[in-house]
């Protein structure tokens, strides 16, 4: 879906991307992981020319992002950013709508996209179409944001940081309702964080951005499990990171099928971490293993956890 | 050419220069005149010299926008005084209000009162000229950080001092904003003064066009529009002298 | 202030506590206007200065009366302790005062023009001028502290207004001097206001058709800034009548070279060097608002907004100009005043307007008519300013500031 090939960017004889290739599938999750100053928001904003290439190439859905007017181009893509950038003199119905109405969608279908996305985002249309951004709590603009970038319908969704300026809590109810809606709508989402933990929690893919050069491209698993150099070991966890992998893997995937264990069981699809604080909670170093109708699996034990 | 100091590029000595020939030497440019001019005589000011009206014009300024200053300054200290802030309200609807009453106006208002000469003239750039500073004194006051207000206090410095080597200090800058602009329309309200018998550069404006004697209009136009730029200039400066160091 | 005392309050014989010194000053300051200056003052003739009158002698004894009993009523009003209905009441008490000045001046002058010979002049004296000013600043107090709406103040003002046009079509003040002047020179007058409100139009239209893209210019590209509020600001330090001055000389010269030029009107004197200078004059605080409400609007809008696909075009309609409305209504508050003000100057370089009773009756040593020039201009500025700010108070409303 996004071919970044070769790309780089520089700033007064500084490099802040460096020739990074990536392919971004359609339909993946992918996140832009890195520290501050790694270039991964710059390499995000080449994506829709805010800012410009000085080297190499970007194809959307195949077409050279340099070959469109920039606004059609835009248009196409969803972008939402930090601050969100609602915008204050409009209502959040007319702030969502900007994109359909640039595109000049009949008033009808505006509308209903209206009230499809604030369901979609899952505020009341009732209550919050008229609202003006100041009424709005932070997680409320930021879905709202979200909301607005998803307007036109695009296949691919730009987002910078959008969540990192809301308290913990939003931002992890934040972070379900962008899972569920991706897996709903099967949207390629380009997502840049700093946040080990949000990364590792949305990603189907990362990217982790070093100086502006490509370090390591990968799943969770595979980038937690081989890091490919020392820079890319400390930033996931260092000698934390095996405690991130427990996250990562299912009971499903360790399980001894048909064995039996006393005690309450565990479903099949809890995380390694979630079976380690069971037994720990129920002082039990083996338990049995469910599926999400009830019927019994198997067991697993603590050895199996770490093996 | 090289080692001249860079004070010689400063905009602000060469408006005084041209001020100051200008000021001496406009005989000098009588020629031009008379060739621009041909029909016109004379074609130099000549009821008096361009030095008394510049003192004359100078000296009416200075002690109005001095005085105006003393009293706006004491003004705004009462108004953001525990004492006094119940009139904080009345003084900046004053200010506002008076702000918009036109400077030509309040001038021409004070000959009723006042009758005519360099009195009235006084006297209206004075009530005027209270306004911005006043205004921007009062800004400036509050705009002292209550921590440091607070430190102060908590240092035993006695409400006086506390005026004296700090709120008033922090406010200069402001202060000085509102000086300059005082004064600036000062400068040009004391021209119209000429019209009521004030002897200012705009005597040769008026002269001039009660004569169709343009060359006198347009020395004693070019005389008090350089002197207003060089006034503007040195308060900038002033400003920039008085600012903290970033 | 001293504060409201629950216990003083009640008790009615207790000691009366001064809760609106303000009030109470603005009284005082009234009363010592009144009694020590001449009310009004006599001249036999156009040509000589007035003999004061005093408040007791010229008012007689009933609008004297009238008037001491509404000071004390208000006087009373700053002992009770404090209440929004009681500053409404106030308000309007001082309202009513303002009022009966006015008209008391009027029976003044009139019972006075009774007595003496018709080419006697009567105007208005010192004192009248502190009684109402004080009246004014009295209403203005009882306002604020009442935390009156913008819709209230509008009433008021009106409600004010509409009492002194009323007073004016009945004949009330026909007997001071400013009347006379004005039955006299009715259709200049009428004339002069609508040239003088035509200076302005002209100034500040063509102003805000250049001022405002150079606003946005300056705002979207920084590097202009510097030179070009540096030239704004040389221009605004520039006295009135030396810019008017200065710009006649090259206008006669190039209506001199184009005869056509003077057929239309621009020649060396007259509206041509007027409008140009208040244009210029006019740009500097429509250039600085315009171009400090683009660059305050929020980045994070301006990325968004970018980032969307907005062209720079529908950026700057539907986001930025939107925005900056609140700085660019400050500004044409701004332009309005000063404009309404630097017109009264352009009289002298024979551009009309109310500049032109001002300036004539300076001349004549007639202060009926220099009232006639002058307050129309205060009463002009002080409308503009009023609606004005009105006007920006509605439109922020919207964005919840």
């Amino acid at each position: 879906m996004i071919e970044i090939d070769r790309v780089s960017k520089s700033y007064g004889g500084r490099h802040v991307v460096d020739e990074v290739s990536l392919a971004i599938p359609e339909g993946m999750f992918c996140v832009l992981l890195g520290p501050s100053g790694s270039g991964k928001s710059t390499l995000l904003r080449m994506i829709n020319r805010l800012v410009p290439l000085d080297g190499g190439t970007i194809r959307v859905g195949g077409e050279d992002v340099r070959r469109v007017p920039p606004e059609v181009l835009r248009r196409r893509i969803g972008y939402a950013i930090q601050s969100v950038g609602l915008f204050p003199h409009w209502r959040v119905g007319d702030n969502i709508a900007t994109v359909p109405r640039l595109l000049r969608w009949p008033r009808r279908r505006v509308s209903e996209r209206v009230t499809e996305l604030l369901e979609l985002l899952r505020l009341d249309p009732a209550d919050y179409r008229g609202k003006y951004p100041h009424q709005l709590s932070g997680g409320e603009q930021q879905r709202v944001g979200v909301a607005r970038a998803l307007a036109a319908d695009p296949d691919v969704l730009l987002m910078d940081e959008p969540f990192a300026a809301v308290d913990p809590v939003t931002r992890a109810a934040l972070q379900a309702e962008l899972l569920r809606i991706q897996q709903a709508t099967g949207k390629t989402i380009v997502f840049v964080t700093h946040d080990i933990e949000e990364a590792l929690r949305l990603a189907g893919g990362i990217a982790i951005l070093e100086h502006g050069r490509l370090a390591q491209w990968g799943t969770p698993l595979a980038i937690l499990e081989q890091p490919a150099s020392a820079f890319v070991g400390e930033f996931v966890g260092g000698a934390a990171s095996g405690l991130r992998v427990m996250a990562l893997r299912t009971v499903a995937d360790r399980l001894r099928p048909n064995e039996t264990a006393a005690g309450e069981p565990l479903l099949d699809e809890a995380s390694l971490r979630d079976a380690l604080a069971a037994m720990i909670a129920r002082h039990a170093d083996r338990l049995p293993v469910i599926d999400r109708a009830g019927r019994p699996l198997g067991a697993i034990t603590l050895a199996d956890l770490v093996r | 050419m090289r080692r001249w100091p860079r004070a010689l590029a400063s905009p602000l000595l060469w408006v005084a220069a041209l001020f100051i020939a200008l000021l001496f030497g406009m005989p000098a440019l009588a020629p031009l005149f008379r060739l621009a001019f041909p029909t016109v005589r004379p074609v130099i000011f000549d009821r008096a010299s361009f030095f008394s009206l510049f003192l004359s014009h100078l000296g009416i300024v200075a002690a109005a926008s001095g005085a105006a200053a003393a009293i706006a300054v004491a003004l705004a200290v009462f108004a953001t005084r525990p004492g006094g802030r119940d009139f904080r309200p009345l003084v900046t609807a004053l200010t506002t209000v008076g702000q918009t009453f036109p400077p030509a106006a309040v001038l021409a208002l004070a000959v009723p009162a006042l009758g005519f000469g360099a009195r009235p003239t006084l006297v209206a750039l004075f009530l005027y000229g209270l306004l911005p500073i006043v205004e921007n004194a009062i800004a400036g006051l509050e705009g002292v950080p209550p921590a440091v207000r607070n430190a102060a206090l908590g240092m035993g410095l006695s409400s006086w001092q506390l005026l004296a080597a700090v709120e008033l200090p922090l406010a200069a800058p402001a202060i000085l904003a509102g000086v300059r602009v005082s004064t600036t329309i000062a400068i040009g309200t004391a021209t119209i003064g000429s019209t009521i018998g004030a002897l200012t550069f705009g005597t040769p404006i008026f002269d001039g066009l009660a004569g169709n004697n343009l060359p006198y209009v347009i020395e004693g136009a070019s005389l008090v529009a350089l002197f207003a730029i060089l006034t503007d200039m040195i308060f900038a400066r002033l400003e920039r002298l008085l600012a903290p160091p970033h | 202030m001293t504060a409201a005392n629950p216990a003083t309050a009640g008790s009615g014989a207790g000691r009366l506590q001064l809760h609106n010194r303000v009030l109470a000053a603005l009284i005082a300051a009234g009363a010592a206007g009144a009694l020590a200056v001449g009310f009004v003052t006599l001249a036999p003739n156009r040509l000589v200065s007035g003999r004061p009158i005093g408040f007791v002698v010229a008012c007689g004894p009933h609008f004297a009366a009238g008037m001491t009993a509404l000071a004390l009523v208000l006087l009373a009003a700053a002992v009770v302790p404090p209440r929004p209905a009681l500053h409404r009441t106030a308000a309007i008490i001082a309202a009513a005062l303002f009022v009966l000045v006015l008209a008391t001046a009027g029976h003044a002058a009139a019972s006075l023009a009774g007595a003496a010979p018709a080419a006697a002049r009567i105007s208005l004296g010192a004192g009248f001028w502190v009684v109402l000013g004080a009246s004014a600043l009295a209403v203005i107090d009882g306002l604020q502290r009442a935390g009156t709406s913008p819709w209230e103040r509008l009433m008021f003002a009106a409600t004010l207004a509409a009492s002194v046009l009323l007073m004016t079509r009945s004949g009330v003040f026909d007997s001071l001097s400013l009347a006379h002047e004005y039955w006299a020179h009715r259709q200049e007058f009428a004339a002069a206001l609508v040239r003088h409100i035509v200076l302005v139009a002209a100034a500040v239209g063509p102003a805000l058709a250049i001022g405002l893209p150079l606003g946005v210019a300056a705002a979207h590209r920084p590097k202009l800034q510097t030179p070009l509020f540096a030239v704004l600001n040389l221009l605004q330090t520039i006295p009135s009548i030396a810019l008017f001055g200065l710009l006649i000389a090259p206008l006669s010269a190039l209506a001199a070279a184009w005869p056509i030029l003077g057929s239309v009107g621009i020649g060396g004197i007259g509206m041509a060097p007027a409008i140009i200078a208040l244009i210029l004059y006019a740009l500097l605080p429509i250039v600085r608002n315009a171009a400090a409400g683009i660059a305050g609007v929020d980045p994070a809008a301006t990325e968004a907004a970018r980032g969307m696909g907005m062209t720079a075009r529908q950026l700057l309609w539907r986001i930025e100009l939107p925005l900056a409305v609140p700085l660019l209504l400050a500004g044409l508050r701004i332009v309005l005043v000063q404009t309404i003000g630097l017109a009264v100057v352009a009289a002298l370089i024979g551009a009309g307007g109310l500049g032109t009773f001002v300036f004539a009756g300076l001349g004549q040593y007639a202060t009926g008519l220099v009232l006639l020039g002058a307050l129309p201009t205060i009463g002009l500025a002080l409308a503009a300013d009023f609606l004005l700010q009105t006007v920006a108070t509605l439109a922020t409303g919207r964005l919840g500031r």
